[in-house]
């Protein structure tokens, strides 16, 4: 933890921390400090005078149907990007992990789409989609669905689960074929010895010895799912039809932008960092697992 | 081994390349896209293959702008993503470089609760204190500037503990050698750690900047003037409520264009990007 040698000097060393805890402090404690403060604070409509109301913004924004739904909704949908992208990337790891020919291509056409941005990743798939102009939307109409996800709130969800699943299949995949990689050949030589088939193969042994990674991903993506995802949904739905497709993020974005109750949108900042503190302890257990693995 | 490998690795072939499909049939299609006809693409009448109006949409999207909004010409917002990206790679490279040589090769009081307040930084991400944070950027008259855009950006932890962990695994025989020729704190800092991070800062730099490029909601919110605006911010405002007044074929070539820089960097600098995205997860 520490090192032995160390230089001495009394003033260097806050002179090298100072940029990082300057814009720390101005940018990351003074708001979050701000948001806890606001949280128990409520402000009269214009703004002239404030006062302490303890809890009293929580609870009614916790009794609010609409918030109910928000937070309903947000969970469903970090667990479906979650499972269909892991799914589908744990699949193609798999495979790209054989010797085969040409994989480390079929790796390199796998993991670009990490660098596209949640909001392009929306424009793509509002495109292919889009009920009036879209190529996949002309298909699933051929077929006698009836698709118009600018009124079906179903359908818009659907579309929202199916982009970010979308854009997160490289990240998955590249971290299920590092975890691949990690496992020693002669486990599975020796298991095939003793006449295991490839697919018990791999439920008996790859899928156990993976673990830590599915564990590690699962926090990862439900992360994702909760926060990166904005840019997808302002591009695609904006919220809509009818808050079908509002997360938790997007309603602090969409409510604040209203302009309405500061106290509540504050309450629900608050709410968000005390579910990242969660997710992120439990990351760090994982990989704290990982290591020692 | 054992079973008939043949077929199992033409199975694995064709499960990849319907994965490549899936990834790259949207990007693809954008693509084709920006290179039609407007009214082929709003009618649904859009082909499969490129057609022939590339030259004039890139140009028109790059140096002119999309006739139906006001807005920007996409070079500008390229630019401006491009400073904001650097800025936020390099200005988060700099800052947690120094501050985790003050906490690894320094002992000084409240060493350790500076650790912490820096590592707290990892659990709170912009997205959770837009609106307080929108408000000190504002009174600290930040809006629509490029450090408004990428300071507070900047400071997350993450390079912070790369950069730590690092330096616990640089032996303290070296540090020992250059204090007995005499090198002070700044002296080993320049000609020993530096040349020894560089891979890693190089790593860093790789998603740093693809991370920085793909910012959206923090620039959507601080930027208001439109020669100001991201190119991630840019595109959204093109697309108008009524479909009949998107200009598509402009819509998809700012798409291609927005993507293409991280995507090149992650193409040819994969390595570095792959220890950079399993380094700082860690």
């Amino acid at each position: 933890m520490q090192k032995q040698s160390v230089f001495n000097s009394r003033w260097l060393p806050w002179l090298l921390i100072a940029p990082q805890m300057i814009v720390v402090l101005v940018f990351f404690y003074w708001p979050a400090a701000q948001a806890v403060r606001q949280s128990f604070l409520l402000q009269d409509a214009f703004g002239l005078s404030t006062a302490f109301v303890w809890f009293d913004n929580y609870k009614e924004l916790l009794a609010e149907p609409d918030y109910f739904a928000s937070v309903v909704r947000t969970f469903v949908f970090a667990a479906a990007i979650a499972l269909s992208s892991l799914s589908l990337a744990l699949l193609l790891a798999v495979m790209a992990d054989k010797p085969l020919r040409g994989v480390s291509v079929y790796r390199t056409l796998l993991i670009w789409p990490y660098a596209v941005a949640p909001p392009v990743v929306g424009v793509l798939w509002i495109f292919m989609l889009n009920p009036s102009l879209g190529i996949l939307a002309h298909g699933l109409r051929a077929i006698g669905i009836d698709w118009n996800p600018l009124l079906d709130g179903n359908q818009a969800a659907l579309l929202i689960i199916l982009a970010s699943a979308w854009k997160q299949i490289s990240y998955n995949f590249l971290f299920f074929l590092a975890g691949l990689q990690s496992i020693p050949k002669s486990v599975h030589e020796a298991a095939a010895i003793d006449g295991a088939r490839p697919v018990r193969r791999f439920w008996t042994i790859t899928f156990p010895l993976l673990t830590p990674t599915i564990f590690f991903l699962i926090v990862i993506n439900v992360v994702y799912a909760f926060f990166d995802t904005f840019g997808i949904i302002d591009t695609m739905t904006r919220g809509g039809p009818a808050k079908a497709t509002e997360t938790l993020v997007y309603k602090v974005y969409s409510d604040g932008l209203l302009g309405g109750n500061l106290g509540s949108s504050a309450a629900q900042s608050v709410i968000l960092m005390g579910i990242v503190i969660a997710l992120t302890a439990i990351q760090f257990r994982f990989v704290e697992r990982k290591v020692t693995y | 081994m054992v079973e008939n490998e043949g077929i199992r690795r033409y199975v694995a072939h064709a499960i990849l390349w319907i994965g490549i499909a899936i990834v790259a049939f949207p990007v693809y299609l954008a693509f084709v896209a920006s290179t039609q006809d407007n009214a082929a693409i709003a009618n649904g009448q859009m082909s499969l293959l490129p057609g022939g109006h590339f030259l004039e949409t890139y140009y028109k999207t790059l140096f002119v702008g999309s006739s139906g909004t006001t807005r920007e010409p996409v070079g500008t917002m390229l630019l401006n993503s491009l400073i904001m990206a650097l800025s936020i790679a390099l200005g988060k490279i700099f800052i947690s470089i120094l501050s985790a040589y003050a906490i690894v090769f320094f002992r000084f009081p409240f060493r350790m609760t500076v650790f912490w307040i820096i590592f707290i930084t990892l659990m709170l991400p912009v997205e959770v204190r837009i609106y307080p944070t929108y408000k000190i950027a504002a009174d600290l008259n930040l809006l629509d500037s490029y450090s408004g855009l990428a300071l507070p950006l900047i400071a997350s932890a993450t390079a912070t503990l790369l950069f730590r962990q690092f330096f616990m695994t640089v032996p303290d025989e070296l540090m020992e050698a250059s204090r007995i020729d005499g090198a002070g704190p700044f002296r080993f800092f320049k000609d020993t750690l530096l040349p020894l991070s560089r891979t890693n800062m190089a790593a860093l730099f790789v998603i740093l900047f693809i991370y920085g490029w793909n910012q959206y909601l923090w620039p959507l919110l601080i930027t208001t003037r439109d020669d100001m605006q991201t190119i991630q911010v840019g595109i959204r405002k093109m697309i108008v409520t009524s479909d009949a007044l998107t200009e598509w074929p402009v819509v998809m070539a700012t798409s291609i264009l927005a993507m293409l820089p991280p995507v090149l960097v992650v193409i040819v600098m994969q390595k570095l990007f792959v220890r950079g995205l399993v380094e700082t997860e860690k």
